[in-house]
């Protein structure tokens, strides 16, 4: 309980946060933001002191400061986002249909780092100090040097380009997922096998390991039986401190792939100064990072029910 | 966490791991400090004749595709981000200490609304704080300073604050508390050589990872502005011409691997 409501606590103040810094920037910008956003609305060619001036009377950038912080909090309290200044469309709207694409790709990256690195990791963690573990260990270090947009350079070179088994960007069929996902998978992978590694190396010491091999179980059986269990509680910790992570990939990941989720839609929020979409966008990821580990600390319990105590 | 884990965890990595970084990060500085020493040009003369063209005695790695010397602009670009990411890593670095042991000292409400501020930005992607920042600041290179210190700091705060607290209550300071000393002299004795070989495996992670951000931020276009030369704005600028020069493209994604390796290897294991 006293978990829950810390998360509680976190997801408040993760909401006002964004709620103060999202005001400061619409305030505090550099430049016109009322000329930014015609700008944004009808092409930088198009925009006059006219324009600029409807923009403003519009959304009401002039004023004073603290009824429009106070009116700003209101808003937010009543999870009235408002409209995308750009397209005009609600921003809820927006956001959903941007999520279901950022999801998906995150939960694919997920689920291929997880195919990668636990069943390596264990393998090695079995034999410490072996070829297996010793090599892991090189290619999962020169791995975690490489950043994602890097590693997306380099399967974009290698793989589309190079050898065109396929597309280096685009969105809506099966094949568009691989490489994207793979670029996220990878570095995921990286830190995940060393995970499972460490905590199998660990398990693997303990005495109720030896004895449940001491009383004839065979290699298979100790492992399903007394090790996955135990190694699933470092792994899904670590999952959940890594959805930040995640998150920033996928907006690195989604500006270089062209794909049309929620880190290319905050990108070119933040450039155009469309405000309320930065705002929604940063609550709808901070909210989830907050959901995802609510949930995280919940099934370890789940899991491991001596740490309920 | 005990104090023992605090003290195996930088050494759990292989002992030659952090000599290599090092050297890695050593030749790395070499280059940048040195590089346009040992053969002297500008990082933003163009001559448009020579565009992609092959090394030369006075650009040893080629030109680009506007006929600039990709050496030079290396040689700059390797000045860049590294001592945008020290400056950060420092501010971040003095913030979190000081505001860490304030928490752990003090302990009250100083303490719980640091660490519920600190759980806020954790929950926030860092690279969104960045962003944010950058929007507000003038200067691109002020404006990566602040954000990227920002989303750093809370990282030695969080480890400045567990092994201060650990620390404080330990026999060792009560004996010295008794015995008069002040907080400055607790500090300097107790706490500082508790935290300090932690402090430099996260400050080898934050150099890495503000370094990581700049450059992806450059390479997606939001970053530097061209034409200032920034490794992940050299990447993309190159992208295209790759087969007409491999070399070009190579060279600053070498570069960027050398160092982020030498700062992670130096970092050692940071997992528990």
């Amino acid at each position: 309980m006293t978990a829950l409501a810390a998360r509680l606590v976190q997801a408040a103040m993760v909401a006002v946060l964004i709620g103060i810094a999202t005001f400061v920037m619409m305030r505090s910008l550099p430049g016109d933001a009322a000329w930014r956003i015609a700008a944004g609305r009808y092409g930088y060619d198009n925009v006059d002191a006219a324009a600029a001036d409807a923009v403003r009377a519009e959304l009401g950038l002039g004023g004073p400061v603290l009824p429009a912080l106070l009116q700003w909090f209101g808003d937010l309290l009543r999870l009235d986002f408002g409209n995308s200044l750009v397209t005009g469309q609600p921003v809820m709207e927006e956001i959903a249909h941007q999520l279901g694409a950022s999801v998906s790709l995150a939960l694919v990256a997920v689920v291929l780092s997880l195919l990668i690195g636990p069943p390596l990791g264990i393998l090695a963690g079995l034999r410490p100090g072996g070829v297996l573990d010793r090599a892991l260990l090189v290619v999962s270090t020169g791995l975690k040097a490489v950043p994602q947009f890097l590693m997306a350079l380099v399967l974009i070179v290698v793989i589309a380009v190079q050898m065109r088994w396929l597309p280096a960007a685009g969105h809506g069929e099966l094949r568009h997922f691989v490489l994207p996902a793979l670029t996220l998978a990878l570095g995921l992978a990286a830190v995940n096998a060393r995970i499972a590694r460490d905590a199998m190396a660990r398990i693997a010491g303990m005495p109720f390991w030896s004895f449940a091999q001491w009383k004839g179980l065979s290699e298979r059986q100790v492992l399903f039986r007394h090790g996955l269990r135990n190694i699933s509680v470092p792994l899904l910790t670590y999952l959940g401190l890594q959805f930040v992570t995640l998150v920033e990939g996928v907006i690195i990941v989604e500006s270089i792939f062209g794909w049309p989720g929620i880190g290319h839609a905050l990108v070119h929020a933040i450039f155009s100064r469309d405000v309320p979409m930065v705002q929604g966008t940063a609550l709808v990821l901070g909210l989830g990072f907050v959901l995802v580990n609510a949930a995280i600390d919940f099934a370890v319990r789940r899991i491991d029910p001596r740490q309920a105590t | 966490m005990s104090a023992l884990d605090i003290h195996a965890a930088p050494r759990r990595g292989l002992p030659w791991s952090r000599v290599i970084g090092s050297v890695l990060l050593l030749m790395v500085a070499a280059l940048a400090a040195l590089g346009s020493l040992v053969v002297p040009g500008d990082p933003f003369a163009q001559s448009l004749a020579k565009a992609l063209s092959g090394p030369e005695p006075a650009a040893p790695l080629g030109y680009d595709h506007l006929g600039r010397s990709i050496y030079h602009r290396l040689v700059h670009a390797l000045r860049l981000s590294p001592l945008i990411a020290l400056a950060a890593v420092a501010t971040a670095g003095a913030a979190g200490l000081i505001l860490g042991s304030l928490a752990a000292a003090r302990g009250g409400w100083i303490d719980r609304a640091l660490v519920m501020l600190a759980d806020a930005l954790l929950a926030l992607p860092g690279l969104l704080l960045v962003l944010i920042v950058l929007a507000m600041m003038p200067g691109t290179a002020v404006g990566f300073w602040a954000g990227l210190s920002l989303v750093l700091w809370v990282e030695f705060f969080r480890l400045t604050r567990a092994a201060t607290r650990e620390t404080l209550a330990s026999p060792a300071v009560q004996a010295s508390r008794l015995l008069g000393f002040g907080p400055a002299y607790v500090f300097r004795i107790h706490v500082w050589p508790e935290i300090a070989p932690m402090m430099l495996t996260a400050a080898a992670f934050g150099t890495a990872t503000a370094i990581m951000a700049i450059a992806a931020l450059g390479f997606v276009y939001v970053g530097m502005r061209a034409p200032a030369p920034e490794l992940g704005l050299m990447m993309v600028e190159l992208l295209p011409y790759w087969r007409e020069a491999p070399m070009a493209l190579l060279s600053p994604v070498i570069a960027t691997f050398v160092l982020l390796l030498g700062l992670t290897l130096l970092a050692g294991s940071r997992e528990q």
